[in-house]
């Protein structure tokens, strides 16, 4: 037993089996407990409660619903519901910190200081205080019967911000956002599998195809008789027609995009201080204008530079829109809780928040490593 | 006869001339400049006259507010008491305050490398930590006790960060050597852990530790819920901390390990005297930022029913007569937070500055 204790292998496998069995051993135990406490209570265990009715309401939904879906319908939302959210809040972050990043660089230091102090007081105030303070400041708008009217189209009222849609249903609309994303997707793809002039050839059609499909999409789903353009308008004591924006929405999306900006504001910084001088300064000598050294040198490299740190604030800023649950806007974490609180099925729902966080903030990485990959220069490294 | 070598550099441009370039280089940037400083102009007299001169400051004043244009500080000057210590004894206010300096001072202190040592860190820190717990808790020396759950405000949010660096710190270095390890089945397993809090939102974990704990843990462990998500938020801090700990590990020339073993150092020595050393200093910066998000993030604590700073200040403008002035109360609270985060990320630039020196 002492020559075995002595040997190096032996006490390594024995070690490695006693951690893991350990912690197998911690699971079994939690498990076992849990069983307990569950049926303590009288709840049953498994995935049978996702096809019961819920019974309750929440505040926003992408897809219309009612309080008799089931706890299927209900998950389904919130998630569709999250990622409204994330995809509204992260494509204004990009916007607003590419527009920070260009300011930041900018040689002109009075100019470049305002970016500065937007930067330092975005980023240094936690998200959750900027949502709430974009919450009540939007919700203390003007009831809707003095709404600030933007060109009679938009309102902006506390009960939320009214837009103008085309008569064509949602269906019809995320089928045509559907098409948009394939082709993108299918773009990505080809690059080099085909030869240069197909693709160039592929890219124009498809780019002269798009608004085809669209209106075929749009003209199929139209219903004939009703106005093309479906405008709010004051009707009593409230908007009628078009699209409402919850104050909930509108908040989280623009304390996402500020605060995210910011410090996307700061990744783009480094990803153009990062284009070595040499190559801006080789387009000077051949001559290119200051517009086409930005638009084919720096930038371009400046993208590559910055893809593996903007993935990561995509994820970033995903997860950080669970803090939804603090102006009440029932995003897929507000879901979880609310079905955890009516239905009691708490490990079942918290695995599936789990899994639904895991597969979002995978694809995320998935899509951008991709994008990443197939715009990447062969043979040359920006030091990122 | 040795003569000096005079090195003639190419004639710098002084600091007047290269503002006049940078500025007014061209009629675009004189236009640019001008109107960006008209705009700064602008908005720092918009924010002073807001905020100072056209600002109420009494709380006896409230009822001017309503015929100015500036804030009305009165909310704060009646109700700081609120968001400062949310349901804290009144009388014993002081202990709260004193608490509070003390920890703010122990976080200054560790800032100063006189004190990056295992030994100092770990005795200034329990020090600090104790004392800030004796203060707030009471129950000896003539104090009376105060349960948890009765700390709030200011003082609640810097006792969770307190007790997440306090706890995820010595937990983050073991996780970063275990990932590291050689063994397979344990650095498997402590990066499956890694990655799988890593890949969830902060709130979820803090959720899960104050709601499904309780029915994963048999009743003599669960604890205070407020004990369970400062666990639960140690754990996901170590996790990101780890990784940051691991990247400057891995930074280490390989030389530095193999150094140790030609001498005879075992795995012990060359973690705490080669290894860590130098992974520390590697990646300061990431450490201190990380610190920096998670000061931010204690603010999330807020949704799982704590009445830290965030909460303490909704109830601070809840009550009548105070409802119309929350922008005030949420310019206070960020004011503080901004205090706080604004100077730990600039340390953390003057430590990326400072330690670069000498690299080359």
């Amino acid at each position: 037993m002492g020559s075995l204790l002595r040997n190096r292998k032996f006490r390594e496998i024995f070690l490695q089996a006693f951690v893991i069995s350990v912690v197998a051993g911690l699971l079994i135990a939690m498990v076992i407990n849990a069983k307990a406490s569950l049926a303590a209570q009288s709840l049953t265990t498994g995935f049978g409660f996702l096809e019961r009715s819920t019974g309750w309401d929440f505040s926003f939904s992408v897809l219309p619903y009612s309080i008799s879906d089931t706890y299927r319908k209900t998950l389904t939302i919130g998630i569709l519901n999250t990622l409204l959210l994330g995809f509204l809040g992260i494509a204004l972050a990009t916007i607003v910190g590419v527009i920070i990043g260009l300011i930041r660089t900018s040689k002109n230091f009075v100019f470049s200081s305002l970016g500065t102090i937007y930067v330092e007081v975005f980023r240094n105030v936690p998200l959750i205080l900027q949502a709430v303070f974009w919450y009540s400041i939007v919700s203390h708008l003007p009831r809707p019967r003095g709404a600030i009217s933007l060109g009679d189209a938009v309102f902006l009222s506390g009960r939320g911000i009214y837009f103008p849609t085309f008569n064509i249903g949602v269906t019809a609309f995320l089928l045509m956002v559907l098409v948009l994303v394939a082709w993108l997707a299918f773009l990505l793809f080809i690059r080099d599998k085909i030869p240069t002039i197909t693709r160039k050839k592929i890219k124009i059609s498809g780019w002269i195809a798009m608004p085809v499909i669209w209106l075929l999409i749009a003209w199929t789903a139209y219903e004939p008789g009703t106005p093309l353009i479906n405008v709010p308008a004051l009707k009593g004591l409230n908007f009628r027609g078009g699209m409402r924006m919850p104050p909930e929405l509108t908040a989280l999306v623009i304390a996402i995009a500020l605060y995210g900006g910011a410090y996307i504001g700061e990744v783009v910084r480094a990803g153009l201080m990062s284009v070595p001088r040499g190559q801006i300064e080789a387009g000077f000598i051949t001559g290119l204008s200051s517009r086409h050294i930005f638009t084919r040198i720096r930038l371009p490299l400046a993208v590559r530079a910055v893809l593996p740190s903007l993935t990561n604030q995509y994820v970033q800023l995903m997860k950080a829109t669970t803090i939804g649950l603090v102006v009440g806007f029932s995003d897929f974490f507000m879901i979880i809780s609310t079905s955890i609180n009516q239905s009691g099925q708490t490990l079942e729902l918290i695995a599936i928040l789990m899994i639904g966080f895991l597969i979002i903030n995978l694809s995320i990485a998935y899509v951008m490593n991709t994008i990443n990959r197939r715009i990447a220069l062969k043979g040359y490294e920006v030091k990122g | 006869m040795s003569e000096a070598v005079i090195i003639q550099r190419p004639p710098q441009p002084g600091l007047f001339s290269r503002w006049r370039r940078n500025l007014f280089g061209s009629p675009l940037d004189c236009m640019v400049t001008i109107v960006c400083i008209a705009l700064l102009a602008w908005l720092l007299y918009r924010f002073i006259d807001w905020a100072f001169i056209s600002s109420i400051w009494a709380k006896e004043d409230e009822p001017l507010c309503r015929e100015t244009h500036g804030a009305c500080w009165s909310v704060i000057d009646a109700r700081h008491r609120i968001i400062l210590f949310g349901l804290f004894p009144f009388e014993e206010h002081w202990r709260s305050t004193l608490a509070c300096v003390v920890m703010i001072a122990t976080m200054v202190a560790s800032c100063f490398s006189w004190f990056w040592s295992t030994m100092r860190i770990s005795l200034l820190w329990i020090c600090g930590f104790g004392l800030f717990y004796l203060l707030m808790r009471g129950g000896v020396l003539g104090m009376t006790d105060i349960t948890p759950e009765r700390w709030g405000g200011l003082a609640l949010t810097i006792f969770i960060f307190a007790s997440v660096s306090i706890i995820g710190m010595p937990l983050s270095v073991v996780l970063a050597l275990a990932r590291r390890s050689k063994l397979p089945g344990i650095a498997k397993l402590t990066g499956l852990f890694i990655d799988l809090f890593r890949s969830l939102p902060l709130l979820t974990i803090l959720f899960t530790a104050a709601v499904i704990t309780p029915f994963l843990l048999p009743g003599w462990l669960q604890g205070d819920k407020l004990y369970r998500v400062i666990a639960g938020f140690a754990i996901f801090f170590a996790c990101y901390q780890a990784e940051n700990i691991r990247a400057g590990l891995q930074a280490i020339p390989s030389g530095q390990d193999e150094a140790g073993l030609t001498l005879g150092l075992n795995y012990w020595q060359r973690v705490t005297r080669i290894q860590l050393p130098q992974a520390f200093r590697n990646s300061l910066p990431a450490i201190v930022n990380q610190f920096v998000i998670t000061f931010k993030e204690t603010s999330i604590v807020t949704i799982v029913g704590f009445f830290e700073i965030l909460a303490s200040g909704h109830a601070a403008y809840g009550t009548g007569e105070w409802t119309p002035h929350y922008i005030e109360v949420y310019v206070f609270i960020a004011a503080i937070y901004f205090i706080f985060v604004f100077s730990l990320s600039r340390y953390g630039a003057y430590l990326e500055k400072k330690l670069r020196v000498g690299r080359g």
